[in-house]
Order: C-alpha cells, then structure tokens, then sequence
C-alpha cells in the first residue's frame, strides 16, 4: 500500500562533507549500547554534546601533569598550569575572531548572560564613574525575543524587578521566524540592550542579528547574542555578528561541563562593573575597599575551571581541523533529509521553519494523540536519544499551542542512519500507540 | 521491546478512557500543579463530605503515565476517608520508589488495586515524577479542603 518513497532511508541523500564514521570512532561513548544493547543514537547534542577523545585527554593531561591554580604562586606548575590556560583562552579567542582580552570564562552561557545582567544593575551604585556608563534603571527598556530560552530570558525579567526597568520583546510568526514588523517601536530610545538568541534552541531558526543590531545600535543599546546554540554549530566571526557581547558553552560544543564563555568588545567590558568578587580579580585590596583588575581577570574570581577551559581548548581545536563551515554543511544536509522524512510520516508535525533556510539542525516536533514524553519513551527504547518536554523555552511552546515537543538535534557525529533511526521510531511510537494512521503501518 | 512492563494495558486503558475527568462541583479546594521540567499540568478538585472524599474531579495535560495515574487515583480515592485516601497515596510512593522490585508491586496488590500497575514506572526515574503529580495534587488539595470544612480542628474533631 504505502508507496516505497515515504520510507526512512530513500530520500534526498546529498552526500555529507564529513566522514562520520571516521568521527564516530573519536568518542568512545558511542560505542556503548543502551536498553539491552542497541547502538547509542545520540539526538540530544543540543542539551549537551559528546566528548571526542582529545578532550578527555588534554583534561587529564593537565590533571596528570601540570595541575595548580592559574594566576596564583610562582612555583613551575603554576606557571605551566596558568599557560595552558590561557592558551586556551587564546584558542577561544581565535575560533570566534576575537582579542584573547575579550574573553571571559564562565561557568556556562547562563552564568555569563547572569553575569551581563549584574553588571548592568549594580551600575548603578557602582562608586566608580567608569562603570557607571551603562546603568539600567526606571524608565530603561530591556528587549529580548518570544523564542529566547529562560536562560536569555529569566536574567533579564530580574534585571527589570531590581531597577524597574521594563522587559519589551519580539514576537514570532507562525512559520517560527522573529516578526520584525515592530522592530522600530519595540527598539527605541529608551531601549538599553537587545538580547536575543543566534538560533533558536527549539524552533531552529537562525535570527538576523545584523538587522536587529543595526537598529539597537542606532537607539545607543547594547546587544547581546546568546551562541549557545550558533556557536557549536556554524561559523562565528565577532566581527561581523553585529553584537557587543556573545554568550556561549563549552559543553554544547563538544568541551567539558561547567566551562562557558562571555566575549565582548573590550570597550564594552571595561565599563561593566564586576558580578562576583573576591580572589583574582582585585588590583588593590584594603579594609576600606578594592579596586579591580581590567577585563577579563575581574570577571573571573576565585580559583578558574581551568582544566575545563583547557579541555574546551582541545575541542576547538577540533572543530577548526573539521572546518566550521563543513559542521554547518554536514548539520544542513542531515536537517534538510530528517525535515523531509518526518513530513512523509502521518501524524507529525515539525514546530520551527519547514525548510533550511536560516535554520539549524534543531528539528521540534509534535506527534498527533502521543504525547512528546511518550515518543522520548519508545523511543529511548530503541536507543535513541532526544529531549523531550518544553526546552526550557516554555513561551515558545505556548505561543504555537502545543504542551511540549519532541525534538532531535544533530552533531558531527550524525549520519543518515540516526536519522533513519528517528523517524523509524516514531513510527514504531504511532504503531505502539495505536494511533498510526490508516494505510501507513 | 521493554516498554510492554511500563506500558501496561490497564494504563494505556485508563489514558485512553479516563475515569472521573471534568470539573465538577461543588468542591471546597482546587488545585493546580505543574511539573516544571516538561510541563505537564492538572487541575484538581476535591469535594468532601465530612471527613470522606465524595468526589475528586480533575483536567489536566499530560503524557500517558500522568494522565493515566490521575484516572487510577480517582477509583481508590473517591469514597475513601481523607487519612484513607493519603496512606493509599503513601503506598503509592512506595511502589514509586521499589525501583522495578517485583515483591514491593505484590504487597502492595490489595491496596492499590489498578494502580499496581505503574510499577514498571518505577524503573525510569525520570517518568515517576508523571505518576506522583496527581497523588501530590491530592496531598495539597484534601488539606485545603478539611482547612475549610474543618478549621478549628483538621483532625477531624469529634463529628
């Protein structure tokens, strides 16, 4: 009955840049199996990615050989352990077009955004005349967008309630898109900073920062990108994003937990006034009060995650020998084929732009009379990893009707087959369900 | 396939044809619960008459297990004495937490009748928090409800 064509596995296969097989074999968690022994199909690179063997062995090396506290004491390994980590900063800097002195490391993307929104507030306070230049208070406006994740969203609505500032945002459009035929009067005079997301962590849709930076820019606001989802996934030149601050993980882009980056143009994070204080990141310290180190140091206090940093280090270093633009190439083609075949399955609907235009390798989607926890159930069964439930973008969820999604992002690693793999179980979840459509099973 | 010793038929039953669902009234508490790392939601209505659960009455969204396990709570709850009601709820938990042992879901047979079912929940940590919410809306609702029909004295008094 069903015609051969909507059948996993014989769609449009544009060949892809990268040799996954050859990829696979660097992480030595896809070959454990999972649910009595099926192979790992691993969709989930968008809640945190995999680890290539390089980067668990550069942390152990530091670990195992140079291990102390950067920036602290004079013996050898203090100054072997404060060189690789900036070196590693440097390494950051370089993947992203940027100066080594404009990058902070972080704990994550919402710790640095955390870190942004602090800043901004205790400007006002702040007893120094410099760091006062970009207090937020009454009558200020903060912008973000409807799709943001509530790590680019929670921060801000706090940054509101302690200044009285007000929280303004950019609605979407049925087709997932940003609607920006209110851009000019949701961005204003009075607005202080835009925030927005490069690509969506649901909907997949990749924004034009440009644009709306442009126009942030124009009114005097500052405009800060969230990567976590950009930065791992396609190239990113600070140069020409258009942002004065950019936020991503490490862990999403194959480094270790607990490592993030805040880069910003130095003019900017030289006149923001410090979110955590303490150890290494004073100048001069006297009972009477500090003064502070110049950026990125008075970002960083306490004792750095520096074989985290190290380790993000060894994976950059690993994407730049695939080639950014071949992951961006290689996540295309797998999206394109998985958008293709989940439209051929009955039932199913994909949240987010149908097509690969501005859009990443983040494929939302909702399976008609089973629930997205249900889905993740059979399909967790067979193997396959996903995330289900609201993303932590719970407006988004809201705002196209639906309780939650299922969705399944996609990595170096990723080949045809997983995504074969995907569609198969959702067909297998229909089948078990017992809500497969007539003439389909 | 291991999804059958999570899935059983008297679950999907219940998903599919749940019992008790609407909000109906009178009630005397209502509450909303939300499970905030997927976003499943019910609303719960407990209607007391005395110190017994003359009805409990509920909407919600959710997966199969949470929307099933809210159905299975209606049958032993409703008829049951308030303090009844919350131990066959603590039995409940404690089928959620045997972490799949067979011999926990077998004692516990007679009390939780249909609800013995979910024990093969209770080998996926991440689903048993779909099961609970129901019994936790209860929890808070059968409180709130005995607070108005019985403030001065929430033991029940001497009725």
């Amino acid at each position: 009955m069903t015609a051969t064509a909507s059948r996993p596995g014989t769609g449009t296969r544009t060949p892809l840049p990268l040799d996954v097989e050859a990829i696979r074999a660097d992480f030595p968690i896809l070959t454990r199996t999972v649910r009595d022994g099926k192979r790992l199909v691993y969709l989930d690179s968008g809640a945190t990615s995999q680890k290539p063997r390089s980067v668990l062995d550069r942390e152990r090396w530091f670990y195992e050989h140079v291990n102390a506290a950067p920036h602290r004491g004079a013996h050898q390994l203090a100054e072997e352990a404060t060189a690789a980590y900036e070196q590693a900063r440097a390494a950051l800097a370089r993947f992203i077009g940027a100066a080594a002195d404009e990058v902070v490391f972080t704990r994550n993307t919402t710790e640095a955004i955390n870190l942004v929104a602090y800043a901004l507030s205790n400007a006002a306070t702040a007893k120094e005349e410099q760091f006062r230049r970009y207090a937020v208070g009454q009558g200020d406006e903060i912008v973000v967008t409807e799709m943001e994740h509530h790590a680019n969203l929670v921060p801000w609505q706090q940054l509101c309630e302690r200044t009285g500032a007000t929280l303004r945002w950019l609605g979407l459009t049925d087709d997932g898109r940003l609607d920006l035929a209110d851009l000019d009067t949701v961005v204003t005079e009075r607005t202080k900073l835009v925030a927005l997301t490069q690509q969506s962590n649901i909907l997949g849709t990749i924004n034009p920062v440009r644009e709306i930076a442009d126009r942030a820019h124009a009114v005097g606001a500052l405009v800060l990108v969230d990567g976590a989802q950009s930065v791992p996934h396609q190239p990113v030149d600070v140069a020409d994003l258009g942002a004065d601050l950019l936020t991503f993980s490490g862990h999403k882009m194959l480094g270790p937990t607990g490592i993030g980056v805040l880069w910003g143009r130095y003019e900017v994070l030289d006149a923001l006034p410090p979110f955590l204080t303490g150890g290494s990141m004073i100048e001069v310290v006297r009972m009477e009060g500090s003064t502070f180190m110049p950026p990125p140091q008075r970002f960083e206090a306490g004792v750095p995650m520096a074989a985290q940093a190290v380790g993000l280090g060894a994976a950059v270093e690993y994407l730049e020998a695939l080639g950014m633009g071949r992951v961006e190439e290689h996540e295309q083609a797998l999206t394109a084929y998985a958008l293709e075949q989940l439209a051929e399955v009955p039932g199913v609907t994909v949240i987010g732009p149908p097509d690969t235009v501005a859009r990443g390798g983040a494929v939302s989607f909702t399976v008609d009379r089973v629930h997205p926890h249900d889905v993740g159930q059979v399909l967790d069964d067979l193997g396959i990893a996903v995330r289900v439930g609201h993303h932590c973008a719970w407006p988004v969820v809201r705002r196209y009707g639906v309780p939650a999604t299922t969705r399944a992002t996609f990595y170096v690693h990723t080949g045809y087959d997983d995504v074969d793999a995907l569609v198969e179980g959702v067909r297998a979840a229909q089948r078990f369900f017992g809500v497969t459509p007539e003439g389909t099973a | 396939m291991q999804l059958e010793s999570m899935y059983q038929e008297i679950i999907l039953d219940h998903y599919r044809n749940p019992h008790g669902r609407g909000l109906r009234e009178p009630f005397e508490a209502e509450v909303h619960h939300v499970n905030p790392t997927c976003g499943d939601e019910v609303t719960l209505r407990v209607h007391l008459d005395g110190e017994t659960i003359a009805d409990v009455s509920y909407e919600g969204m959710g997966c199969s297990i949470s929307q099933a396990s809210v159905s299975a709570m209606y049958d032993l709850v409703v008829g049951k004495t308030v303090p009844q009601a919350l131990e066959t709820g603590e039995h409940f938990v404690t089928l959620m937490q045997a972490k799949g042992d067979p011999s926990v879901a077998e004692k516990l047979e007679d009390e939780l009748e249909d609800a013995v079912a979910f024990a093969g929940v209770s080998k996926y940590p991440a689903r048993i928090k779909c099961a609970l919410m129901s019994w936790m809306a209860l929890k808070d609702a059968s409180a709130r409800a005995l607070s108005v029909t019985h403030p001065a004295t929430p033991d029940g008094g001497n009725r």
